[in-house]
């Protein structure tokens, strides 16, 4: 068995390489432990066949299993093979990857419904506008369907309600819209500040966290050592990011129950949070800011005093209005016991993040596999038991004030720029590297694999909103179709990270 | 009730009172200017992620740019960013930059139709569609109705449905599978319509410019009435494009 941590990087051959069904039991086995979960399960074309390489982390010891085996290419595999998702629901859209992506058959997977329609799929006959999705027949029952274009500015994706009057039964949630092929791009731009600028632009709103995830990736290849200012600065990045959002995301859930003050006070809360981002390096959702091996917008002291002049200004009226928001018996009235995850549900389908969290799940790369500087942080997770969209608005406030009251605390000691960096080196051939970063959203996994050139051959991205969509499908059944709103926003997962 | 007065209170003026004359906070890297002097051209336009820069003489495409600032960075005294966030244009020429430019960019006041300033300069509805847009543009679109930069006050605002809409607004290179979706919504406007494409992605393609995951038939199909460059879009570089395209011009 091989175990790594975060942000290694090992030959490709040290993986050991089993049979499918030892494979099958290894994996299946380690997920019978409760800290035991699968950050990244996929397949790609190697050497004629197709390779498996599953990583599953251990929550404990801060380490990662990494296993692989093979199928053989498509055409071969009539019959089908047993699925990893029968022994564990968690590993359900990884296999539904694999099959789509492959044409590998399952002989024992729940539901094969097509993940993305990505356009070098198996199967071309399959397309989006042609999907059919999952009916109910009876006379007392209706459908909804909603997008995939929807009514504010939001991204493309599309919800099918099958609804007993105005109460939700089941909704079904086709994704795909938005793929534009970016895991290839990886490979086919071959210039590092190409790739650093697919990662800020896989999805708009976690740009510190999947491009920091692209360069602790890359920089483990390179076997780079970022010196300390580079971990700040991502550090930073990554908790003013969460800030903003989540901020962003409060006032959203007011818009989507009616109250107004709360949507214009938080909106504007976020300007300059997002603003300060400019100020440091050009662009308000921090684009430009992360480069493996450099950073073109060092964190000076007067970027730090700025930074606490802003927290100073936002805390007060930032809790002002938290406090009215959470005493309201019009918002906490829809606020409460509305769209609920079960700890069951949260467990079994392997949710990560905000939605693990509110679930009663302390589920935070921060604290078990911890990147740059958040070794040092001491980092206990905001967790909540509800599960409901009022847990989701709490955790939003806590994690607030906790990442304030982080970037507070490095901004005492910030790090003087290192001027006689050493250069980034060529990535090691045949090797394989894994890394993990807690986004705001939770947990976002990159995987990366460089061929006998050290050219990179793979490249693997994964979205923490790839686990917590069916989340969102099972928390509005039995709700009132009118509150699928406030609970899609509660989520607010991303379209455009789940299709790559 | 007091408390709400009181955070109103605390909240003070927040609005932007001029949004055509506001100076953005920072370093917003706007319009480039390229200063004349000989440098490695080749090094120069092997920097950019998205083949923005072209040479003899050393041009900027705005329509391509993601404004990452990496040629500036390098060649601090050949490239400089101002902070002039009035870039967007209807002319897809017009956002080339060419060494030694220094004039703002502006719209070909030829190229507006009638119809455009006759009916949509006092109010404008716009629909949205994201098309593979990754949720930066979008971000933006939706800030530029808050109460900072207030875009309703000049009667620009986003509908919830095509059938209510004067316009489309395009983010995102326009995936394969958005180009039916895409299609069916700009057919359901109704006449006359405009069509504004939001960000570099869909001016160019972006950083997906090649992938055979695209299909951007749909953008050669029709006239474009509004190119408004960024990586995302800035607030401001939309609302003065949007304004400047629908102002009556005597």
């Amino acid at each position: 068995m091989t175990t790594i941590k975060n942000n290694q990087c090992i030959p490709l051959a040290s993986i050991p390489v089993l049979e499918y069904e030892q494979f099958l039991d290894h994996n299946t086995t380690l997920l019978r432990e409760n800290h035991n979960h699968c950050v990244n399960y996929y397949g790609f074309p190697y050497q004629g066949k197709i390779k498996l390489i599953c990583c599953i982390a251990n929550d404990k010891e801060g380490t990662i299993y990494v296993s692989s085996s093979s199928f053989p290419s498509s055409d071969e595999d009539k019959p089908g093979q047993r699925s990893f998702t029968k022994y564990n629901l968690s590993f359900e859209t990884f296999e539904r990857e694999i099959h789509e992506n492959f044409g590998i058959n399952y002989v024992d997977h729940p539901w094969l419904k097509p993940l993305r329609f990505p356009h070098d799929r198996a199967d071309k006959n399959n397309t989006i506008t042609n999907y059919p999705f999952f009916k109910i027949e009876s006379e007392e029952l209706h459908e909804v369907g909603v997008g995939p274009i929807h009514a504010g500015i939001i991204e493309p994706g599309h919800f099918r309600f099958i609804c007993n009057g105005e109460q939700i039964l089941h909704l079904e949630i086709q994704h795909g819209f938005q793929h534009r092929g970016i895991e290839n791009l990886f490979l086919e731009k071959k210039k590092i500040v190409q790739r650093s600028t697919l990662a800020e632009n896989i999805t708009g709103d976690t740009v510190a966290g999947h491009t920091t995830a692209f360069v602790n990736v890359w920089e483990g290849l390179c076997g780079y050592k970022a010196e300390e200012d580079l971990q700040f600065s991502r550090t930073i990045a990554l908790e003013l990011e969460r800030v903003a959002v989540h901020t962003g995301d409060l006032s959203g859930m007011c818009t989507d129950v009616a109250y107004q003050l709360g949507n214009s006070v938080f909106g504007r809360l976020r300007t300059p949070v997002i603003n300060y981002f400019q100020t440091w390096c050009g662009n308000r959702l921090s684009k430009s800011l992360i480069r493996p091996g450099k950073n073109n917008f060092p964190f000076t002291n007067d970027l730090g005093e700025k930074l606490k002049n802003l927290f100073d200004k936002f805390e007060p009226d930032f809790d002002e209005m938290c406090e009215e928001l959470f005493t309201l018996p019009t918002t906490l009235g829809r606020f409460e016991k509305t769209g609920i995850v079960t700890n069951e549900q949260a467990v079994s389908i392997g949710t990560v993040g905000m939605i693990a969290k509110t679930c009663g799940m302390e589920r935070d790369i921060r604290k078990t596999h911890p990147h740059d500087l958040y070794p040092s942080f001491d980092h206990n997770p905001v967790v909540k038991r509800h599960g409901d969209v009022y847990s989701r608005a709490q955790i939003r406030r806590d994690e607030i004030k906790q990442s304030i009251s982080y970037i507070r605390k490095m901004i005492q000691n910030i790090p003087s720029e290192n001027k006689n960096r050493t250069p980034l080196s060529q990535p090691e051939v045949n090797s394989f590297c894994i890394s993990l970063v807690e986004g705001w959203r939770g947990e976002i996994c990159h995987c990366a694999i460089t061929d006998e050139k050290g050219e990179l051959m793979h490249y693997k991205i994964k979205d923490p909103s790839l686990h917590n969509w069916l989340a969102l499908a099972l928390a509005v059944r039995n709700n009132e179709i009118s509150d699928f709103p406030i609970c899609n926003k509660s989520f607010d997962l991303s379209y455009s990270g789940h299709d790559l | 009730m007091i408390d709400n007065v009181k955070i109103l209170f605390h909240q003070g003026k927040q609005f932007i009172p001029d949004v055509t004359k506001a100076t953005p906070p920072g370093i917003f890297r706007g319009r480039p200017i390229i200063h004349a002097g000989k440098i490695n051209e080749q090094a120069l336009i092997d920097l950019c992620p998205t083949d923005a820069i072209s040479s003899s003489p050393i041009k900027i495409d705005l329509g391509k740019c993601t404004f990452c600032g990496e040629c500036a960075v390098a060649f601090p005294d050949k490239i400089k960013f101002t902070t002039d966030y009035k870039i967007a244009s209807n002319e897809r020429e017009r956002l080339v930059i060419k060494e030694g430019d220094d004039v703002p960019v502006t719209l070909n006041p030829d190229l507006i139709r009638k119809e455009i300033t006759n009916y949509f300069s006092g109010s404008l509805k716009l629909r949205q569609v994201s098309a593979g847009g990754d949720n930066s543009c979008e971000l933006e679109l939706n800030a530029c109705s808050n109460v900072n930069f207030d875009m309703g006050r000049f009667g620009i605002d986003f509908v919830a449905s095509p059938r209510h809409a004067d316009g489309i607004v395009i983010t995102g290179p326009i995936s394969e599978n958005m180009a039916e979706p895409l299609q069916i919504c700009y057919d359901a406007i109704p006449d006359p319509k405009i069509i504004i494409l939001a960000g570099i992605d869909a001016i160019s393609g972006g950083i997906f410019i090649g992938s055979p995951a695209l299909n951007r038939s749909f953008l050669s199909k029709y006239k474009i009435d509004l190119y408004v460059p960024g990586n995302p879009i800035h607030p401001l570089t939309f609302i003065n494009g949007v304004l400047d395209l629908i102002r009556k011009r005597n």
